[in-house]
């Protein structure tokens, strides 16, 4: 029942906001949609942990530890999000950036946007769940260009572009993918339901199942923003607005990883070799030593960060194909930490490039005077985004590189170099933005940052205590994940 | 000797290549809308023959929907569109035609290896034809690559998925319906999208020329 309320709200939201987007109230509007969500997929996490893994009776839609603990932090970030959006938002529109049919085009997008990932995650069926990532992409097309910019259009142009190709490979992977369990499970609606596949996974066809699995880590990989198939990330997440390049890099790219660890288990399964996850392996650690090495040519600040999206999905993406229960466990603790870290990130990015004018990195200095909340809250997130202890990534990370140490120890020194190379491009980038000199005045009002200290708050207590409710599950995650 | 049906459905694989070769070729816009339809048709042919020769029953359904929209409303959409646009001139290619005819033969021997092994293993009458739908795919990417236009681009793009719709026909006689029909609907939205997406570009550059959209890169 919690299923429907939380794929129900922000559908409801959709709709409601595509005919009143652009009114006064459609800011609190959509934040409400978003709590109400929020609120759903609480109840279901509650019911998850006193009841255990739940399936709907007509089988479409499902809920294992692997994916409830996504849809509550999903649900979470894009509530924090549309609070975030409200003020932010109002101050884009009073500079005179977004008329009301955009405004209208943004709610209405911002909430479909959540409802296609929050499906993406509960789905059972691993061609809706192709359906829904394909519809993820389409209702962010138009609010990277929201702006109109010059800019803005190519960015879009080549997100579309780009991940359509993408996820076209993913479909004729989950092509080959319903022809393999066709043969064992028959032909019709359950042959590619994934509580079905999971069972049947030693006994399909293994030629067709590593055929298919290198269609689905390109095309899905794509969405990830692995290199060499990241070309649109950066811009993306550049040229759109705040809110939506904070969902994009803390929400999608964990949905897309998602669907491909999915994949990835049946994969294993079948092959019974280690196939999938070295070359997830291979693609991830290529990912985190190309942006690494990137990070330091960047001079836009919420292009920075964007390649530090595509070195943190990296680093977990290789951390799922070591696999083991260590590190699948830290591979899951990097998700949840890296989402709420960076979007807590692009929050206080996106208010100091507001407040400058610029999203420039030259141009943007002296945070701290100006601002005090706006450059606590960015020098805080970049401490805990570069692995600083007592933060959350910073134990993530840690597991990651001593369970690398243990089992791949040809990898540690690569994971090192580039760990250090991003935290001295970043830190010595953001620190003059913080810390440097200005003579601008102080702003007339404050952001409105609560997000973005919540955020990070959630990050520092899972760096000092995981619940061992929590734990527990990442765990039990872990051991499906294998 | 192979059952009619099956003749005819390898007679509408080998169109469809055709198409696919013929679409990598052409230069006008508008004759690439038709031959786009073509392909929508011959891909709903072939469908409804599988269907009837196979009694799968939801294949007719997705032989009526591809009818639907491949034929009828993205060519009905993609006319309107160059209408409004004014764009019916000459598309130029990136590489000139024979070049990438060249290419278009070498990957459609590679597509045939890659897919030999898989059609082994299909039990439908339809396996064969397998080997011409990732050659299609392969085509329809080059198209995508070789066009520096957005329409043309588009045109690739949705000329992929005939070639993915394809192989799910021709592997599998055709995936679960719900989820055809969400992969129709997303086309469906996309265009619209793409749609929406041409006249902002076209307001902001004067021209729907992408190579406008290549200020976006590393310094």
């Amino acid at each position: 029942m919690e299923i429907f309320f939380v794929l129900g709200s922000p559908l409801l939201g959709g709709v409601l906001l595509s005919l009143w987007g652009h009114r006064k109230f459609a800011a609190e509007l959509n934040s409400l949609m978003s709590v109400a969500t929020f609120a759903a997929a609480a109840a279901l996490t509650v019911r998850v942990i006193s009841d255990g893994p739940m399936i709907t009776p007509d089988e479409q839609f499902f809920v294992d530890p692997l994916n409830v603990f996504l849809v509550a932090l999903t649900a979470f970030v894009s509530m924090t999000t549309s609070l975030f959006s409200r003020p932010y938002m109002r101050i884009e529109q009073a500079h005179g950036k977004l008329t009301d049919a955009r405004l209208r085009l943004y709610h209405s997008m911002y909430q479909l946007f959540s409802f296609t990932m929050l499906l993406v995650l509960l789905t059972n069926n691993m061609g809706i769940l192709w359906v829904a990532l394909e519809a993820a992409t389409l209702t962010t097309v138009l609010l990277v260009s929201l702006y109109r910019t010059p800019a803005s259009l190519e960015a879009a142009w080549k997100y579309f572009i780009l991940c359509g190709v993408g996820i076209a490979q993913a479909l004729f992977g989950t092509i080959l993918l319903y022809f393999a369990s066709e043969r064992v499970l028959g032909s019709g609606g359950g042959a590619l339901l994934w509580t079905h596949l999971q069972h049947v996974a030693g006994s399909l066809e293994p030629t067709v199942m590593s055929l298919a699995f290198v269609f689905l880590l390109v095309g899905y990989g794509t969405k990830v923003g692995l290199v060499p198939l990241h070309n649109w990330l950066p811009d993306a997440h550049a040229e759109g607005p705040t809110p939506v390049s904070a969902v994009l890099s803390g929400l999608l790219l964990n949905v897309a990883l998602y669907a491909l660890i999915r994949c990835k288990v049946l994969v294993d399964g079948a092959l019974q070799t280690p196939f999938a996850g070295n070359l997830m392996m291979g693609f991830g650690l290529l990912s985190v030593v190309v942006a690494a090495f990137f990070l330091s040519r960047q001079r836009d600040i919420k292009r920075m960060f964007a390649y530090s999206s595509i070195e943190h999905m990296g680093l977990t993406t290789f951390a799922f194909g070591m696999g083991g229960p260590i590190a699948s466990f830290a591979g899951l603790l990097h998700m949840t930490v890296h989402s709420l870290t960076k979007s807590a990130i692009f929050f206080a990015a996106g208010h100091a490039a507001q407040k400058s004018g610029t999203q420039i990195m030259d141009d943007i200095r002296g945070l701290i005077k100006v601002n005090p909340t706006i450059g606590w809250g960015l020098m805080l997130g970049t401490v805990a985004i570069l692995g600083m202890p007592p933060f959350g990534v910073f134990a993530s990370e840690f597991l990651i590189l001593t369970s690398a140490m243990r089992q791949q120890p040809w990898a540690t020194p690569f994971l090192l170099v580039s760990l250090g190379v991003a935290f001295a491009a970043i830190f010595s980038k953001v620190q003059p933005m913080v810390f440097g000199d200005t003579n601008a005045k102080r702003l007339p009002h404050p952001p409105a940052l609560v997000p973005v200290f919540a955020h990070l708050l959630i990050v520092l207590l899972l760096g000092l205590y995981i619940p061992p409710y929590l734990a527990d599950w990442y765990r039990q995650a872990a051991k499906l994940i294998g | 000797m192979l059952p009619l049906s099956s003749q005819v459905i390898n007679l509408l694989a080998a169109i469809l290549l055709l198409l696919a070769f013929a679409m990598l070729t052409q230069r006008r816009i508008l004759s690439l809308i038709n031959l786009f339809a073509l392909q929508g048709l011959t891909l709903a042919l072939s469908t409804a023959v599988v269907a009837w020769s196979t009694g799968q029953s939801h294949l007719y359904w997705s032989a009526l929907v591809t009818f639907a929209l491949k034929v009828v409303v993205l060519p009905w959409i993609l006319h309107r569109l160059i209408r409004r646009l004014n764009v019916k001139w000459d598309v130029e290619t990136l590489l000139n035609i024979p070049t990438t005819m060249l290419i278009g033969i070498v990957l459609v021997i590679l597509a045939f290896n890659l897919a030999l092994p898989i059609s082994q293993l299909a039990g439908t009458i339809t396996k064969s034809t397998l080997g011409i739908a990732m050659a299609s795919m392969l085509l329809a990417f080059l198209m995508m690559i070789t066009r520096s236009k957005a329409v043309p681009q588009v045109i690739g793009f949705l000329a992929m998925e005939n070639a993915l719709f394809f192989a799910a026909t021709s592997a599998t006689y055709g995936m679960p319906m719900v989820v055809e029909l969400g992969i129709a609907l997303d086309v469906l939205v996309g265009m619209i999208i793409l749609g929406v997406f041409f006249f902002q570009i076209r307001e902001r550059f004067d021209s729907l020329d992408i190579r406008h959209l290549e200020k976006l890169k590393e310094e």
